[in-house]
């Protein structure tokens, strides 16, 4: 399962490092949407501060939606799903695949995002580790139920919309969990956000699961 | 020897549609196996069937000793499809691609540069993303990830359609090395005059469904009133007037 895993993300980070797509629209979109909330809330450093760390992860969940559609559309350019389907890789293997190359991929995002919160926001970085311990952790509940949801969605013809009706209730406890914890690193203490890791743990932790499990059907659906 | 396909009554449905309405088809190991019949007969489903895409509706459908009912990622293991799509990755290389498809099947690493070279995909076209070939180049690099996989039985659907006729040549020359070594391969084709030429028998498709009895290779590879060995509906319509 790992070494199919391995492969399948190997494969779409390739894709992903050819077709620039993150870079070229994934990335600005999501420093569009940043500095649009900008716009939106003035340019009251005062009243961006506080705000930051939730449109941070606004901005993380609509581009996760970006980059969950792409890691679906290369497999359906060239008959892909017949080809995961046909390739006789283990279909937890390819959920793993996929979703680590989603996370890898919001991961640099974010990394960028930072930057853009603490430019743009004023936002003072701090508490580094629950910083770093909720971006790991929302991102791999991110990557795996927009994995999730990308597969079942993929075989239908409305599936640029549905997505996002899917998606986005499920990641709700994500968007509120990860927002607390970046709330609490940034405006201080820092412990307090621990117990929010511990939800974005056990979210990862259940969809991680669910997937490996479900994939296989979802697959064979598709 | 069991067969490599065995169908059994099987029936595949596209919603309440029959592709395949009670199909009984049988293939033995080591076989070439041509199935002709027009556009819509059947020929793709029954393809399809086979490598374990489309689920098996009711009846028997056993491929290399695996049940597809139960177990088609197993006999997608030993399948390789040459399908209608390319099943290959736009954005990466052709080498890449090749790399792709034999590391999933833990096949040898080894095989892909030979099977660039028998399909004419030199190094620097090995080096190019699929995305800027041909439509003909994108079959060879797909055959050619077949042939460095080596199934143990081979879906050929059109397989000689977009190909120049060297390329043909080859793929002649790879089903003949396939079946020499043991694999299967049925293949389907309107090109009658040469895929007659490389399979051992025939078996007519119309409506779902198989004709009996199918015509020979010799009679589909015989000229007909349309040219030489070549796929007409009327042709089809002969091969179901004579079962009835």
């Amino acid at each position: 399962m790992l070494s199919d895993a391995r492969l399948v993300a190997a494969k779409d980070l390739r894709i992903e490092l050819r077709s620039k797509v993150a870079l070229n629209q994934v990335a600005p979109f999501a420093a569009a949407v940043l500095l649009l909330f900008g716009f939106a809330l003035g340019p009251d450093r005062a009243t961006l501060e506080p705000a930051a760390a939730g449109l941070f992860w606004v901005a993380v969940l609509l581009s996760a939606l970006l980059a969950v559609q792409r890691s679906f559309a290369i497999e359906g350019a060239g008959g892909g799903h017949d080809a995961l389907r046909l390739s006789g890789l283990d279909p937890a293997g390819i959920f793993l695949g996929k979703a680590s190359a989603v996370a890898v991929q919001l991961l640099v995002l974010e990394l960028l995002l930072t930057a853009g919160i603490a430019i743009f926001y004023g936002a003072q970085l701090a508490g580094f580790l629950v910083l770093a311990g909720a971006a790991v952790l929302a991102t791999v509940g991110l990557a795996a139920v927009g994995t999730i949801y990308g597969m079942a969605s993929s075989g239908l013809r409305a599936r640029e919309t549905l997505l996002p009706l899917l998606f986005l209730p499920v990641v709700a406890p994500v968007l509120l969990a990860a927002t607390k914890a970046w709330d609490a690193a940034l405006t201080g203490p820092a412990g307090a956000g621990a117990g929010w890791l511990a939800v974005l743990g056990v979210f990862a932790a259940v969809y991680l699961a669910a997937g490996i499990v479900a994939f296989d059907p979802l697959l064979e659906d598709a | 020897m069991a067969p490599a396909i065995r169908f059994r009554d099987a029936v595949v449905l596209a919603g309440r549609f029959p592709l395949l309405a009670g199909i009984d088809f049988t293939v033995a190991e080591g076989e070439v196996v041509l199935l002709r019949g027009p556009n819509g007969a059947g020929k793709t489903s029954l393809l399809r069937a086979a490598a374990g895409l489309v689920p098996i509706a009711s009846g028997e459908a056993v491929v290399l000793g695996f049940d597809l009912q139960v177990d088609r990622r197993e006999v997608r293991q030993h399948v390789g499809l040459l399908g209608h799509t390319s099943y290959l990755y736009d954005e990466l290389t052709v080498a890449d691609n090749l790399r792709f498809a034999v590391r999933a099947a833990r096949g040898p690493e080894a095989a892909i540069g030979p099977a660039l070279h028998r399909l004419g995909l030199d190094e620097r076209l090995s080096k190019v993303a699929v995305a800027r070939l041909s439509a003909g180049q994108r079959r060879r690099v797909a055959i050619a990830a077949l042939l460095a996989r080596g199934p143990r039985l081979w879906l050929l659907d059109e397989p000689h359609a977009g190909l120049d006729e060297e390329t043909r040549d080859v793929l002649d020359e790879i089903v003949g090395e396939a079946k020499a070594s043991g694999s299967t391969v049925v293949l389907a084709s309107h090109e009658l005059d040469r895929a007659a030429r490389i399979a051992d028998r025939v078996v007519a498709v119309a409506g779902g469904r198989i004709v009996e009895p199918a015509p020979t290779t010799a009679e589909v590879g015989a000229p007909g009133p349309d040219g030489p060995g070549v796929e007409t509906a009327a042709g089809a319509g002969m091969a179901v007037s004579r079962a009835v």
